[in-house]
């Protein structure tokens, strides 16, 4: 047997171990990130999903003003967790639109009661047909899309009050 | 973190809680009418991943997306694409992580190279052998 | 004081093996009366660890919620039987159930093994003590399981309902007795590398133990199998799961190891190679232990992640993992060569069988871990899955099975072409198969169709060694191997039936509704609650027919309280040429129920090939154990006929 036949098993040793640190170091990230930062949103048209608000359309996101799509759901324990910080970013002047999850209109009208409406505009998702044309993998989960329809940025899980500057330096960003 | 210990959470036990109330997605839980086609999704849906519980393929999850991108692949291979632009149009939106089939590109050719190479690293380790030991 | 005990047990047991570890590396030189220390010594220090064990398990069945992992894992309400395997259904109690069989292991090795010169023996043992030392460290410095609470709370947490199950209270410490069982054949190769003494004497003390390990992996993989397939709901029954690959590995490596240690043990031969085979072995269970204990793949079994003894069991592996191969490394030049063969030979056969094992030990390997290292590499996720697998490992596989035809039945050294005429009805009937099944079953893909005739053609080519023999005569080891193959013919039939035709019906059913799935006509005749020791449940009731055969099915959806989860109790009804799988989803809108229904022939197969595989390992065990008495008090060397 050659002289580096025998250091072989050593090496794959080596190269295991090499990985599985690098793993204890850096935990695994269960996030999936959309892949469509940085491109349009792909065209959509949702109905409304509660009476008197508009329903959401791809379009919609075009009008040369940068806003938040939120993806929520009234059944979503941490979207209750978000609202005040969606409260937050309203006030602060960030135009936000929403897309609802698997969700009922009388539901959704129930949670808004409860927990704040931000929403300019509000597209039903039943199917999660958006969302997964949006390469979205769960809710709640927020999009930054410029003027022109383009993704510019995703936020994934609940907003935590920490999360708020971000967003609005990624809404200036995206002027 | 005392308190993290072991936490199996074997996910075909779905916690209550965090559902909707919706019903599945017309495709989510039926089947085709055309068997070709249905043979077609099933194919699929056993080579993608599901987003939220992500240790299992869609075809077998309970979870309402899993349904959800059950129902859109069926939606899709019933109009007519294919089982591969539907899989291009899922890793688009979410990258190679959502098939469990490792498209062949060069990051992945070590990965599938590495069956014929350790096959020919064998056969010819074998070969000095079996040479040397024929002319004694 | 229970706890407290089981404390002192746990650190006695770690000093005794300290001294163990200390004894055998004191001989070095001429041997003298410390053998007998050392047994004595691994005894005691197995029947400590035993003890400690033996407390913990007294703790859950106590449901003394003062302990921490009782607190934590248990739950007063819960049925016995799951209270005392809830002891192994978490971290520390499963680790000390390791270790309980580390010592033992050693104990047993200590006790029993005859045949190694004192020094290799003593060697072999402090191997295995410098083992145990390292994980009883792990115990006692991070995973403590007799940890105290301040107060105690009123009642526990609750064992995942999942695990409430007969077969998996089982399948955990079944996969552990072998894994851990391979530690005695790394621990008899790293001696008999350290004493220069790497022959066919090494192979015979290892043979048992490799039999013995590899018999509890298969049971624990087979019943781990099945488990998954009708508590998970969807009909699957080999996912390429980590953690499923995590039990596989060990599974290959052992059954490739098996059968070279048949090599050297007989002709003396493939020495280097099956010491290698040795350690990586019990280096594949230790890296399997580790994969599922971290937590570091995701995986169906999530595991709540704890670096810091991530890391511990890490350095552990690497140390014991890293210092076996170095010592490979550098004596493997000393092993001499065995006697030479030709490829047409029961040694061929037995070194394409390793060669085949091995790649696919690799490619499981590698596939498993790829996605870890493309993300460290390129910063990039991937999924490696079973369409990898099964492209990859499949094909290997069946040529395996193929190659099985006809290996068994070679002679040792060489073979001609007279053997030619014995590869017949294997060959004849694989062929029908293929014909048969083009007529029959056009539709089915080139992958099911030669599984099914390769499956069905080695059917009868493994029981040909047993022909033209008096079968009172033949040896029990051969009637092992015959069986396992059969098995092995078995598992592949089942497995490629159950792709190939299985028919999948999902309906949304309002009750009196009837379905045709495959032969069978389903009614669904509607659903009631059902109440079990600690669920609620909703149950349906299914009666199937075919022809005039009639069976009624109860499948259930139960809701667990502590912790609160849903699971999916699949009704299934096994019949000789196949199973119907019945599942009760949920109500969906206008009293609909939706119902997923299977009909999968032959698909028991699989299992029934598994329990066959695992009989004949165990057959082959008692053959080599009446053996060997016999050989002891039989003193003429008869065995030594076969090799020179």
């Amino acid at each position: 047997m050659s002289r580096a036949l025998r250091f072989a098993p050593l090496i794959v040793l080596l190269l295991f171990v090499a990985a599985v640190v690098w793993r204890l170091a850096v935990p695994v990230d269960q996030k999936v990130p959309s892949r469509l930062i940085g491109k349009p949103l792909p065209a959509f048209a949702l109905v409304a999903g509660v009476p008197g608000k508009p329903g959401l359309k791809s379009t919609d996101l075009a009008l040369g003003q940068p806003r938040i799509v939120n993806l929520f759901a009234s059944w979503c324990v941490p979207c209750a967790g978000e609202a005040p910080q969606l409260q937050a970013l309203k006030q602060a002047g960030v135009p936000i639109d929403a897309i609802a999850i698997r969700d009922r209109s009388v539901d959704i009208q129930a949670f808004l009661t409860r927990y704040g409406d931000p929403f300019d505009r509000i597209g039903s998702d039943p199917e999660s047909r958006v969302q997964l044309a949006l390469g979205s993998a769960g809710v709640p989960e927020s999009f930054v899309v410029d003027g022109r329809g383009v993704i510019r940025y995703q936020h994934i899980g609940p907003i935590e009050p920490d999360d708020v500057p971000r967003l609005i330096q990624e809404m200036e960003r995206a002027q | 973190m005392r308190l993290t210990v072991l936490v199996l959470a074997l996910l075909a036990a779905t916690p209550v809680m965090a559902d909707s109330d919706l019903p599945a997605a017309r495709w989510a839980n039926e089947q085709l009418p055309d068997p070709a086609q249905e043979a077609e999704a099933s194919k699929l849906m056993a080579e993608l991943r599901c987003l939220v519980c992500q240790g299992q393929a869609i075809s077998d999850s309970n979870a309402e997306m899993a349904g959800d991108m059950r129902a859109l692949v069926r939606t899709r291979i019933a109009s007519g694409q294919s089982q591969e632009q539907v899989r291009t149009y899922l890793i688009e939106r979410y990258g190679d992580w959502i098939s469990y089939n490792p498209p062949v590109e060069p990051k992945t050719w070590p990965l599938w190279l590495a069956p014929l190479v350790m096959l020919a690293a064998g056969a010819l380790l074998l070969r000095k052998r079996l040479v040397r030991r024929r002319s004694p | 004081m229970i706890a407290e005990a089981g404390l002192a047990a746990l650190w006695l047991a770690a000093a005794l093996t300290a001294l163990q570890l200390a004894l055998s590396l004191g001989i070095a030189g001429p041997v003298g009366r410390e053998v007998r220390t050392i047994r004595g010594v691994s005894i005691a220090q197995a029947v400590m660890t035993l003890t400690a064990f033996g407390l913990l398990i007294l703790l859950f069945l106590r449901s003394d919620m003062s302990v921490l992992l009782v607190a934590e894992n248990s739950h007063s309400q819960k049925p016995w039987l799951y209270k005392f395997a809830g002891t192994w259904g978490n971290h520390e109690g499963s680790m000390l159930l390791w270790v309980s069989v580390l010592s033992v292991s050693g104990a047993a090795l200590a006790l029993l093994e005859r045949r190694l010169s004192d020094q290799t023996l003593s060697a072999s043992i402090g191997a295995q003590a410098a083992l145990g030392l390292g994980f009883f460290a792990f115990l006692l410095f991070a995973s403590n399981p007799f940890e105290r609470l301040d107060s105690a709370p009123v009642d526990g947490r609750g064992l995942n309902p999942l695990l409430q199950d007969p077969g998996l209270a089982f399948h955990p410490p079944t996969l552990y007795l072998g894994y851990v069982g391979l530690s005695v054949a790394f621990s008899l190769a790293v001696a008999g590398l350290l004493r220069r003494d790497v022959g066919p004497d090494i192979a015979r003390a290892m043979r048992p133990w490799v039999l013995g390990a590899w018999v509890l992996l298969t049971i624990g993989i087979t019943a781990g199998s099945y488990w998954a397939y009708y508590e998970l709901g969807w009909g699957g029954w080999w996912f390429w799961d980590p953690v499923e690959n995590a039990s596989l590995m060990p599974w290959l490596a052992a059954t490739a190891l098996l059968h070279s240690v048949n090599v050297l043990a007989a002709r003396g031969g493939l020495r280097a190679w099956t010491m290698m085979l040795a350690l990586v072995a019990f280096s594949m269970s230790m890296v399997g232990t580790f994969l599922v204990r971290s937590g570091i793949l995701t995986s169906v079994h999530a595991f709540a992640v704890d670096p810091e003894r991530g890391a511990f069991i890490l350095a552990l592996l690497a140390i014991y993992i890293g210092a076996a191969l170095t010592l490979f490394a550098l004596r493997v030049a000393h092993v001499k060569e065995g006697a030479p063969f030709e490829i047409v030979s029961r040694e061929g056969g037995l070194v394409a069988n390793n060669l085949l094992l091995s790649v696919i030990l690799g490619v499981v390997f590698v596939g498993t871990l790829y996605p870890l290292i493309a993300e460290a590499l390129t910063g990039d996720k991937l999924s490696v899955g079973p369409p990898y697998f099964n492209a990859v490992a499949t094909p290997m596989a069946l040529t395996m099975a193929a190659l099985m035809m006809i290996a068994p039945q070679l002679r040792w050294r060489r073979d001609s072409a007279a053997i030619l005429p014995r590869l017949l009805p294997g060959l004849l009937v694989a062929l029908a198969a293929l014909v048969i099944s083009l007529w029959l079953a056009p539709q089915i893909g080139l992958i099911e169709r030669s599984a099914l005739a390769i499956g069905l053609g080695l059917v009868p080519a493994s029981l040909l060694p047993l022909i033209g023999r008096s079968l009172r005569r033949t040896p029990l080891a051969t009637w092992g191997m015959v069986i396992a193959h059969l098995g092995v013919a078995l598992s592949i039939i089942g497995a490629a039936s159950n792709s190939a035709f299985t028919v999948e019906v999902l309906h949304a059913a309002k009750p009196g509704e009837q379905v045709q799935v495959g032969p069978w006509l389903i009614e669904f005749r509607g659903v009631r609650p059902a109440v079990g020791p600690n669920y609620t449940a909703i149950e349906g009731e299914l009666r199937a027919t075919r022809g005039n055969g009639v069976s009624v099915l109860h499948p259930q959806s139960r809701y667990f309280t502590s912790p609160p989860t849903t699971t999916n109790e699949a009704g299934i009804e096994t019949f000789w040429n196949g199973q119907l799988y019945l599942v009760l989803g949920e109500e969906g809108e206008g009293g609909k129920w939706q119902l997923r229904l299977w009909w999968k022939p032959f698909v028991t197969l699989i299992w029934l090939g598994g329990a066959f595989i695992a009989l004949g390992g165990l057959l082959a065990l008692l053959g080599r154990w009446w053996k060997g008495r016999s050989n002891r008090t039989d003193k003429t060397p008869k065995r030594r006929k076969g090799y020179r």
